[in-house]
């Protein structure tokens, strides 16, 4: 596979000379392939802000190198700038970042730092707003007048605007209602899907990250301890947890299903999963475990099928009753 | 970032005799110093009084780096003053050197190095003060040592709320300011190019965003002050009780015996 942004060695440190000073990122080599999903995974302060911030140039690495398209960033101003355009990146709340008089106009912020002429702009604005689900008529309103969502939502065209062939996004959920969730989501995998573009998404939801990712990278204390495909670094389940981490819920139920001798798959970390592994079990005729337990553990699947995949709830409580039959 | 590293008062946290005197006594020390240094006269007296700070630097473990940064904004007014100095004061006796129109004295050469350690002296005990005592502490003390003003109508709990307010979001402003510059910039923004005009129109993505955020920060403040019944300064009590210990009467008694001290070196007359 072709990398599309590839980190040497790479280390950053924070207010070196001071009492303040640690390092956020220790000889880091990172790489995203091209028209990868690649999810980013790290309680707060392990080093995954300062990590994407390196990405595009905003932070110069203390030592080591970013690559980007094969290109040492830093190699010259022109490549740190290019590299801003080739490699977007939408912070954390970004919508607290929008500025101008109407959505059309902050939209075109970007594309106007690029030295685009006008039609382009003009087509590169509406195409931006379209991959998120802006009207044409909200374009000419104010930024300043459309919901917490909507902001959002023309936070990221803004970087859309710019057609990077990466795209970073900075926990881009977090503080949506579900609804809100699932349109951003469909978003950035519309532009995945479109221009065949690098995703790289940070988020705490390992729910969110099981659903969507291709490969999982962790990061921890600025090192990066584990990465693969989820059913691979979900698998770590005991040394997520110590970092403050988690899986998904329905791995951690058939990590633990396992445990208590059941022959389940453990590794399985989405609904879907859940249900073939369970059926595949029990199809193979009764276990170690309790028959009323089996039973129980068919009604709840089935019923978990209609349930939307991030509020388990119904596992959970699967999950304590089992606790108590034992 | 750059802009992390303005030391604007940073408190650096610590547990030496410095940090844990009573503020109200740090504060009157610093006004204390102050005023011993512009009683002194002679080379003495800014002898003793360095040797002062000096100790006191050594004592607080804050390391003399640490306040020679604070000292770098300044360096252009202390090297302007000495300049001028040195050259606008006139002498009773032969000018040591002259050219064009300037004639440099004895008492100009003087001048010039003691009001460069007046300045620096001056600046670094009250770096000093900053960072030993945490802003919180500080505008408690200020608020402690105006309340006598309340009798004359002064609004001093005001005050003082305001300004724990504002030392209170210096640091976050700044952090939100990174953050706003970080994201535009990401959008190709940039704020270091161009002549005035253009980085005067540069800025417009940042303070925008800013100002906006500002204001959400201010009501949502106000909103959590009244949920939890501020309602101004009468009838509060304190969580922190400021209490004159021991090491704090030392503290002014050494603060005094400077004070004297250098007025009674004046009398020396030497230099």
């Amino acid at each position: 596979m072709e990398s599309m942004i590839q980190t040497e060695k790479l280390s950053h440190i924070y207010s070196a000379g001071t009492p303040f000073e640690h390092g956020a990122l220790i000889d880091v080599d990172f790489t995203a392939y091209r028209g990868e999903y690649l999810g980013i995974i790290g309680h707060t302060g392990s080093g995954k802000s300062t990590l994407i911030q390196h990405l595009n140039g905003l932070l110069k690495p203390t030592s080591g190198r970013v690559l980007v398209e094969g290109q040492d960033i830093w190699a010259s101003k022109e490549a740190t700038r290019a590299a801003r355009f080739r490699v977007g990146l939408v912070f954390q709340y970004p919508e607290y970042q929008l500025f101008e008089e109407t959505v059309y106009k902050d939209i075109a912020f970007g594309p106007k730092n690029m030295g685009l002429d006008e039609t382009e702009i003009d087509h590169r604005v509406r195409e931006a707003a379209a991959f998120v689900g802006l009207s044409d008529a909200m374009l000419d309103q104010s930024p300043f007048e459309l919901s917490g969502g909507q902001k959002r939502r023309v936070a990221i065209a803004g970087v859309i605007a710019m057609e990077p062939a990466a795209l970073i996004l900075d926990e881009p959920t977090a503080g949506l209602d579900p609804v809100g969730v699932e349109q951003i989501l469909g978003n950035i995998r519309d532009y995945h899907k479109a221009k065949n573009a690098t995703i790289l998404i940070v988020s705490h939801s390992m729910e969110e990250m099981a659903r969507t990712v291709d490969r999982l990278v962790v990061i921890n204390d600025g090192r990066i301890p584990f990465q693969g495909t989820p059913r691979e670094v979900f698998a770590h389940g005991e040394e997520l947890e110590a970092m403050g981490l988690g899986v998904p819920q329905v791995t951690r139920v058939f990590q633990r299903l396992r445990a208590m001798g059941a022959d389940v798959d453990p590794t399985v970390y989405t609904i879907p999963q859940a249900k073939e592994a369970l059926l595949a079990a029990l199809g193979r005729g009764p276990r170690k475990a309790s028959p009323r337990l089996c039973g129980e553990r068919k009604k709840e699947s089935a019923d978990m099928e209609f349930s939307a995949p991030w509020t388990e709830n119904g596992i959970e409580q699967t999950s304590s009753d089992e606790k108590g039959a034992v | 970032m750059a802009l992390k590293d303005i030391t604007l008062g940073q408190y650096f946290p610590g547990t030496t005799i410095l940090h844990r005197l009573d503020p109200r006594a740090k504060l009157l020390l610093t006004v204390l110093y102050i005023v011993a240094l512009f009683l002194a006269k002679n080379a003495l007296g800014y002898a003793l009084l360095a040797a002062a700070l000096v100790a006191a630097i050594l004592i607080s473990k804050v390391g003399f780096k640490a306040v020679f940064r604070g000292m770098k904004p300044v360096f252009f007014i202390v090297i302007f003053t000495a300049i001028l100095n040195l050259l606008y004061t006139a002498g009773a006796g032969e000018p040591l050197l002259s050219f064009w129109i300037f004639r440099i004295y004895w008492e100009g050469v003087r001048s010039a190095i003691f009001m460069v350690l007046r300045i620096m002296l001056l600046i670094s005990c009250t770096f000093l003060l900053t960072y030993t005592t945490s802003p919180i502490l500080l505008t408690d003390a200020l608020e402690n040592l105006m309340g006598p003003l309340k009798k004359i109508k002064v609004p001093v709990h005001e005050l003082a709320m305001m300004m724990s307010i504002a030392l209170r979001f210096i640091p976050t402003l700044i952090e939100e300011t990174d953050k706003i510059m970080s994201a535009q910039k990401a959008r190709g923004a940039s704020f270091d190019s161009g002549n005035l005009i253009q980085r005067a129109r540069a800025l417009v993505p940042l303070l925008v965003p800013l100002f906006i955020s500002a204001f959400r920060r201010a009501d949502e403040l106000a909103v959590a002050m009244e949920c939890r019944c501020y309602h101004g300064g009468e009838g509060r009590t304190r969580m922190r009780q400021l209490k004159y210990a021991g090491a704090d009467y030392t503290a002014l008694v050494i603060g005094f015996t400077l004070c004297g001290g250098v007025a009674a070196l004046n009398l020396l007359g030497v230099f």
